[in-house]
């Protein structure tokens, strides 16, 4: 007798727990004072950003039904699990090529870049993080391929950051890509000073701030959101460095487009563009408080100098083949897809 | 999961050839030994085989579905490209460096146990002080600690920032620190019931008969706990290879440095490798079943022990 | 004086290996008071962690439970070609990596996989999403039910169900009243190792979870996540928290766990 009361509490219980996990959950679209919930995936240092942005835009009035869910890590690595199904309204990459793939994947629209913006939404610079008061006097490219210095950089194939830091690296050895084989061999000197390749940018930071390694490459907006938490690091600008640009979209099998498409347009308002700038991220609109803070290095080049990211893919990180695949080879770390 | 429970469990019904045994109508006896069957009188059998064929296709379809299919589906890919293509992706520098990582600290690991396991085994046992009950509770931690909640304090106390000054992080004895954390109360727990049920006459005999407290130990007690000390022994291998969480956070995953095989196969999830991944998993799985095998074999030697 | 060497070199020994680091836990998640604790736990993200733990950890202790006692019946109560294998195979879990689980459940019920595709075309995702979770954490804790309640139900016999059976009972009504009754202490003890496992699964959920914040995350997932963003406050808070459980569920455990004396 006590059993069989006892296992329908159990029953109880758990539907009860089932009840509440569904109502807490997600609620379906459709008429206004329902709520809609988006789901985001993006890469892995703006988690900050966003949460905040996404709070912002939840005291608007299109934002106010709005939920969201979040996935961030690195980006090659999420592009590739919304490729393999990871549920996405709205996506955002560390770099262009993480979007192609979801273009060629029929997840997103061909025409996501053709705004003013080229799609992109932040931008930043590559930097070289150091530990405080810099005690090995790291600055200049040339400095982080010497021997016995120990560099920390994420796993270019599976972190964006980490392929702009590779663009960065070549372009300012090969003086833009006119001394090809100078900067082959740059990269060579440089990732033998790695001692381990983390899979996000962020996994990265947290490598370095434990105590590994003498200098980090990073985006500019990772170097000042370390100091924001107070880890002990300062960070140089080189002047020879790569112009970081970030795009995203809105997935085309969204359930919910329009809402989609309205918190994209948010990103790109003035309230988002500022929170991106607090953070450390380079803005895109114009005019946006804070922006002239940012130094522009003398040397500044972009992607499209280096040849543009559909070769620059093909030719440094086409895992079957490429130079990073061969220098990682060397390296004895695999590349394989 | 405490492997004395796995012991007797598996040694249930191992009767004389799973031989039925019909009962007098007075009253039905069940052997010691275990005999699990008795059948009464056709009149009276309220057993139909109906329901033996249903429980019994449940429980496959439910084991398939979860457990043998997925874990088929593992070696299977793994062949994907051929015997030759798993041994290239089993011997990758990274791949061959993570495995040997983990088969010689797990090695290690098993080693520490088998003589610290035993010691603490027979302290538990054999000795009483203040507080006895709680450190014969808290043994049980590491089976109840989430490995992550593991991982994470032992990077607090043997990492950079360490209280104690010591930093592990990074290293290979981290990774060993935290592989004897959540190996620490397997040997323990096999042991501890043989102490426990242990004849102490044969002790006492020898020692009136003028043995030392080592001949004792050595020519007694210990032929004795060998099988429970072994099999707890190969199950805090096993365990020890597989292991993910606990040491995901101080190893700082280097690779060809503290990178164990576990993380390694995660890195090639996450990289879209899966038959590299599925490869590197099969070796794992190989392991395991020679652990479990061995496992059987420990078994049958113990319970020959009389 | 051999004893006293003996007694300190295991103290000393666990000392380093165990007390310590529950010392530190609770120093760690409280060195700024109380109330950031409170605070960090009581964050939708946290709250929403917990609530994705204990609804996977509920729908996998319940199916193994079921799994479990009807398993543990067929073992010790028939005779069937293939019982030891069946046997044999219901404890491979325990030896598998959970990263392996991982990999496994992805193969077969991802999205790619013909399992997975077929289901995901009727609009039921099971990888990056909870039923995978659930699956994942069935797999971990599968053999533990079973292995509580085998040793006990063979122990007990089979005469009082007989004797039932004599006086009529049916078959159900004899399980329910009295083979269910007799075994309740290992299955109790059972249900709450199983509970425990699942409720601290790390592994084979970051595998399949899809690491999907404020919907796929479970307190374990949290704990890491927190820590790489910089927010060790959150992580300690979490880790104390799953701490506390942990010494809960020994509690229970001992309590419950049959007892070697009686024998």
């Amino acid at each position: 007798m006590l059993r069989s009361k006892l296992a329908w509490c159990a029953v109880l219980t758990t539907s009860a727990l089932l009840l509440a996990a569904c109502g807490g959950g997600s609620g379906s679209g459709g008429g206004s004072g329902d709520k809609v919930q988006l789901s985001l995936v993006a890469y892995s240092t703006p988690q900050e950003a966003y949460e905040q942005i996404i709070k912002a835009y939840q005291k608007t009035l299109q934002g106010r039904n709005v939920t969201f869910t979040k996935s961030f890590g690195g980006s090659g690595d999420q592009s590739r699990a919304v490729e393999s199904g990871l549920r996405a309204d709205i996506v955002a990459f560390s770099l262009e090529p993480d979007m192609t793939r979801l273009v060629k994947a029929k997840l997103v629209a061909e025409d996501w870049n053709k705004d003013e913006h080229a799609g992109m939404i932040t931008e930043s610079v590559v930097a070289v993080g150091t530990r405080k008061g810099n005690p090995k006097g790291l600055r200049t490219w040339d400095d982080l391929a010497k021997p016995g210095v120990e560099v920390i950089t994420p796993n270019p194939f599976t972190s964006g950051g980490a392929r702009w830091n590779v663009m960065a690296a070549y372009g300012a050895a090969s003086k833009k890509g006119a001394e090809q084989q100078a900067g082959v061999d740059y990269l060579q000197a440089l990732f033998a000073n790695v001692p381990v390749q983390d899979d996000s940018a962020r996994k990265s930071l947290q490598t370095f701030s434990s105590g590994k390694g003498d200098a980090i490459l990073a985006y500019e907006n990772e170097a000042i959101f370390a100091q924001q938490k107070n880890a002990e690091l300062d960070y140089v600008v080189p002047d020879d460095t790569i112009l970081i640009e970030n795009p995203a979209a809105v997935t085309a099998k969204s359930e919910h487009p329009t809402e989609a498409k309205a918190f994209l347009e948010f990103l790109r308002s003035k309230e988002a563009q500022e929170i991106f700038v607090k953070n450390g991220y380079r803005p895109t609109a114009d005019g946006i408080a804070g922006a002239d803070a940012f130094p522009t290095p003398s040397g500044l080049f972009t992607i499209k100098d280096l040849g543009g990211w559909s070769e620059v893919t093909k030719k440094f990180f086409d895992p079957k083949g490429s130079i990073m695949a061969d220098v990682e080879k060397k390296l004895g770390v695999s590349v394989e897809k | 999961m405490k492997s004395s429970d796995t012991l007797p469990g598996r040694a249930a019904p191992e009767g004389p050839a799973g031989a039925r045994s019909l009962e007098a109508a007075a009253g039905p006896l069940v052997e010691a030994s275990g005999e699990p069957e008795t059948v009464r009188a056709a009149p009276t059998r309220r057993r139909p085989t109906l329901g033996l064929g249903l429980g019994l296709g449940t429980a496959t379809i439910y084991l398939s579905l979860i457990v043998l299919i997925p874990l088929a589906a593992v070696v299977w890919r793994s062949t994907e490209d051929g015997l030759g293509g798993f041994w290239g992706y089993v011997t990758t520098p990274e791949s061959l460096s993570a495995l040997k990582l983990t088969i010689g600290a797990s090695v290690v690991v098993a080693l520490v146990n088998l003589v610290m396991g035993t010691l603490i085994a027979w302290v538990l046992v054999r000795d009483s002080f203040p507080g006895k009950s709680v450190v014969e509770m808290l043994i049980d931690l590491p089976f109840a600690l989430p490995t992550i909640v593991a991982g994470l304090v032992l990077l607090a106390l043997y990492g950079p920032g360490s209280p104690l000054g010591i930093d592990l992080a990074y290293a290979r004895s981290g990774v060993v620190v935290a592989l004897l954390f959540v190996t620490l109360p397997f040997v323990i727990r096999t042991v501890q019931p043989v102490l426990l049920e242990m004849d102490h006459e044969m002790e006492e005999a020898a020692a009136s008969l003028g043995a030392g407290n080592a001949t004792i130990f050595r020519r007694i007690i210990l032929p004795n706990l060998l099988p429970a000390m072994f099999a707890g022994t190969a199950l805090a291998f096993a365990r020890s290879m597989s292991e993910f969480g606990a040491t995901v956070l101080i190893s700082g995953n280097l690779p060809f440095k503290t990178q164990v095989a576990a993380v390694n196969i995660f890195g090639q999830i996450e990289s879209d490798n899966v038959v590299g991944a599925a490869a590197v998993s099969t070796v794992l799985l190989l392991v395991a079943l020679i652990v479990l095998v061995s496992l059987d074999g420990l078994q049958r030697w113990g319970s020959r022990r009389g | 004086m051999a004893k006293y060497a003996l007694r300190a070199t295991a103290l000393i020994y666990l000392l380093f290996l165990l007390v310590l680091p529950i010392g530190l836990i609770c120093w760690k998640t409280f060195s700024g008071g109380v109330g950031p604790v409170v605070e960090s736990l009581s964050s939708p993200s946290a709250l929403h962690a917990f609530k994705v733990t204990v609804v996977v950890a509920l729908f996998a202790v319940v199916a193994n439970t079921i799994f479990g006692v009807g398993a543990a019946v067929l073992l010790v109560r028939h005779e069937f070609r293939g019982k030891r294998l069946l046997n044999a195979l219901i404890d491979l879990p325990i030896a598998v990596s959970p990263v392996v689980v991982g990999l496994a459940l992805i193969l077969v019920y991802g999205r790619f996989a013909p399992l997975g595709g077929w289901l995901a075309d009727r609009g039921i995702d099971i990888i990056f999403s909870l039923p995978g979770m659930v699956l994942a954490t069935v797999f971990v804790s599968l053999p533990l039910v079973v292995r509580a309640v085998a040793p006990v139900l063979q122990e007990i016999g089979i005469e009082q169900e007989q004797a039932a059976w004599t006086l009529g009972a049916r078959p159900w009504q004899a399980f329910l009243r009295i083979t269910l009754p007799g075994i309740r202490w290992a299955l109790g003890y059972g249900m709450v190792l199983a509970l425990a496992r699942s409720l601290g699964e790390y592994g084979a959920i970051a595998v399949v979870s899809g690491r999907l914040v404020d919907q796929t995350q479970t307190v374990t997932l949290l704990v890491e996540e927190r820590f790489q963003n910089f927010d060790q406050q959150t992580a300690y808070a979490a880790a104390f928290a799953m701490a506390v459980i942990a010494v809960l569920t020994l509690l229970l455990i001992s309590l419950l766990r049959p007892k070697e004396d009686a024998k």
